[in-house]
């Protein structure tokens, strides 16, 4: 046991390391498109938006939930490049010749993600901070917002890594996150309500776990524990079967590419 | 323990209903650098990665020091070491912090590990390079990084997948000469290569595959003697099939002539000691009627002629491709 601790964190701590060394990559496509959604998204729409279709203060406030979230999923759908990079040039195959425990890999990569992940979701709620929007359950509620974040993450790392695993080139691992990223970020309550959505795109959204995270982090900002309460039991519900699934996939993609 | 340090029998890979390896049996000696020669795509590699374990067979075994390598994968995986190519690098990380890395996967004592780390970043001359990062390396130098990588756990056999693919002749002679101290030391070497100059000058034996089988396994120097002597080629002109019969029963007679062969527009002689051979060789001819010597050539086997009697086609001739 003691031994899987040392290979995880000595593996956590090259993904630290490549990131202290990739500074502006990691500015440029993780952060900071998310914050500029927040920025101008959140004020572009303020007067455009009815707030008696958002029952919500303001756009702004509405949209925090939504791109926390969002964030959650680019993180998590890109958990898996990585390690996509690793089994090209053969980094993979070398680590896998060591007698190391075959999840340490996996583990420490989950370990980084969510580090990140939990560190993006703290720096997109700051900015909403800064134009006003105040979490109405506290601190306690911006725990359970990364509790939840991270759940979902989970299942979104174990995707992207069970991808990884499983596309002969990363050009087909690319185009299948580009087609997945953005209608899950339109077909959820991410940008709308889903009341206030056409009728077939309300049903597609319904079936996206997504929806079910926004909806329980959404009152966790804008409304306070009475409302929020339930939500976030339906979405620990979903989410569990969700990060089930997932890993039970990825499991499968992790063995029958290293055995 | 068991006599070969490596037992491979009847190994077997398939891909995609493709067979990679077929029925591949070899057994490599305590102490010796073991060379799997062959074209690009040919199986070599793919043996390689079952050796490593990274890869299960489809039917067969193997085993290493006695352990197998598919049930005992975890004990091989500490008794061998692996050079992986130089892509295998991160090219973010320093040198030593790959060997930092490595150090902790091994759960080598701290101690211990930096002391480590510090004489083999000296073995490989990279000690004023160690604390930059490797997307600044050379070619050569990522090798020796890979190196130092493998020999960290103190394997007891180390694997090396093509050491010197594409480097430079001065690099090339550096690997070569760092193999040959690990030899020297008691580690048993497995390396790939395609380079034919390779397997003969530092190899003590070799396998040849070619489409996922052996074609042959010895030393270099028996492989090429076993093609029966040195090869006189002479060529004839209008020679008639009588005037050929008989210059083949007169060479036939000779004490040091091997064998003899047709060839086109005339014989392929196997002579011991061509010295002597040439000019009695050439004299006889001249004594026939009817054969008229145009030319004559004389070379020592090559082991490509060795890869050529064994797979039909000229290793050197392969175009180069990239490694299936």
């Amino acid at each position: 046991m003691n031994e899987q601790i040392q290979e995880v964190l000595a593996l956590t701590n090259r993904w630290v390391k490549r990131l202290s060394r990739e500074k502006f990559s990691m500015l440029f496509t993780l952060a900071q498109p998310m914050i500029f959604w927040l920025i101008f998204f959140g004020n572009l729409f303020q007067r455009a938006a009815d707030i008696q279709v958002l029952q919500a203060p303001n756009y702004m406030s509405f949209l925090a939930a939504g791109v926390v979230v969002m964030t959650v999923l680019n993180n998590g759908l890109a958990g898996g490049i990585d390690l996509l990079f690793d089994k090209e040039n053969g980094f993979l195959e070398r680590l896998m010749s060591t007698p190391i425990r075959r999840s340490s890999v996996i583990l420490s990569r989950f370990l980084f993600v969510m580090a990140i992940t939990g560190m993006q979701i703290l720096v997109i709620l700051a900015v909403a901070f800064l134009f006003g929007v105040i979490p109405e359950t506290g601190m306690l509620g911006i725990t359970v917002i990364l509790l939840i974040g991270m759940l979902f993450g989970v299942g979104l790392t174990a995707i992207s890594m069970a991808m990884a695993f499983s596309v002969k080139s990363h050009g087909d691992f690319f185009s299948v996150l580009g087609f997945l990223s953005l209608p899950m970020i339109f077909l959820s309550s991410a940008l709308v309500p889903l009341s206030a959505m056409p009728g077939w795109m309300q049903a597609l959204a319904f079936f996206n776990p997504m929806t079910w995270v926004i909806d329980a982090v959404r009152p966790l900002i804008i409304s306070g524990w009475s409302q929020a309460l339930p939500q976030v039991g339906m979405a620990l519900m979903v989410l569990v079967a969700f990060d089930a699934l997932c890993l039970y996939g990825g499991a499968k993609a992790f063995k029958r590419s290293v055995g | 323990m068991s006599s070969a340090a490596i037992e491979v029998s009847n190994l077997g890979k398939v891909y995609d209903a493709v067979e990679a390896v077929k029925n591949l049996s070899l057994n490599v000696q305590h102490g010796e650098i073991f060379g799997l020669l062959g074209p690009n795509g040919a199986g070599k590699s793919t043996t390689l990665r079952i050796l490593i374990t990274t890869l299960s067979p489809t039917s067969g075994t193997a085993t290493i020091l006695g352990h197998d390598v598919v049930k005992e994968a975890d004990t091989v995986r500490r008794l061998i070491g692996y050079v992986a190519q130089e892509r295998a690098i991160d090219r973010f990380l320093t040198g030593r912090e790959h060997l930092l890395l490595f150090a902790e996967l091994y759960h080598l004592p701290k101690q211990e590990a930096l002391s480590r780390i510090d004489s083999l970043l000296k073995l490989v001359n990279l000690e004023n390079d160690a604390d930059r990062v490797a997307k600044g390396y050379s070619g050569g130098m990522k090798r020796k990084l890979d190196i130092a990588c493998g020999l960290l756990p103190h394997p007891k056999i180390l694997f090396l997948d093509e050491p010197t693919l594409g480097l430079d002749v001065q690099s090339r002679l550096n690997i070569w000469e760092h193999i040959r101290q690990l030899r020297q030391q008691g580690i048993t070497i497995v390396l790939t290569t395609n380079y034919l100059d390779e397997a003969d000058q530092l190899c003590d034996r070799i396998a040849i595959i070619d489409r996922g089988e052996v074609r042959a396994i010895g030393s270099p120097k028996d492989l090429k003697a076993s093609l029966g002597g040195d090869g006189v080629w002479l060529t004839l002109s209008d020679a008639t099939p009588e005037a050929l019969d008989q210059l083949t029963t007169a060479l036939q007679g000779l004490p040091f002539v091997r064998a003899i062969r047709p060839r086109e527009n005339g014989l392929d002689i196997r002579v011991d000691g061509p010295e002597k051979a040439l000019p009695v060789i050439m004299e006889t001819t001249n004594t026939v009627a009817g054969c008229r010597l145009d030319g004559i050539e004389y070379h020592r086997p090559r082991l490509d002629d060795v890869f050529v009697a064994h797979t039909g086609r000229s290793l050197t001739n392969e175009p180069a491709g990239p490694e299936a």
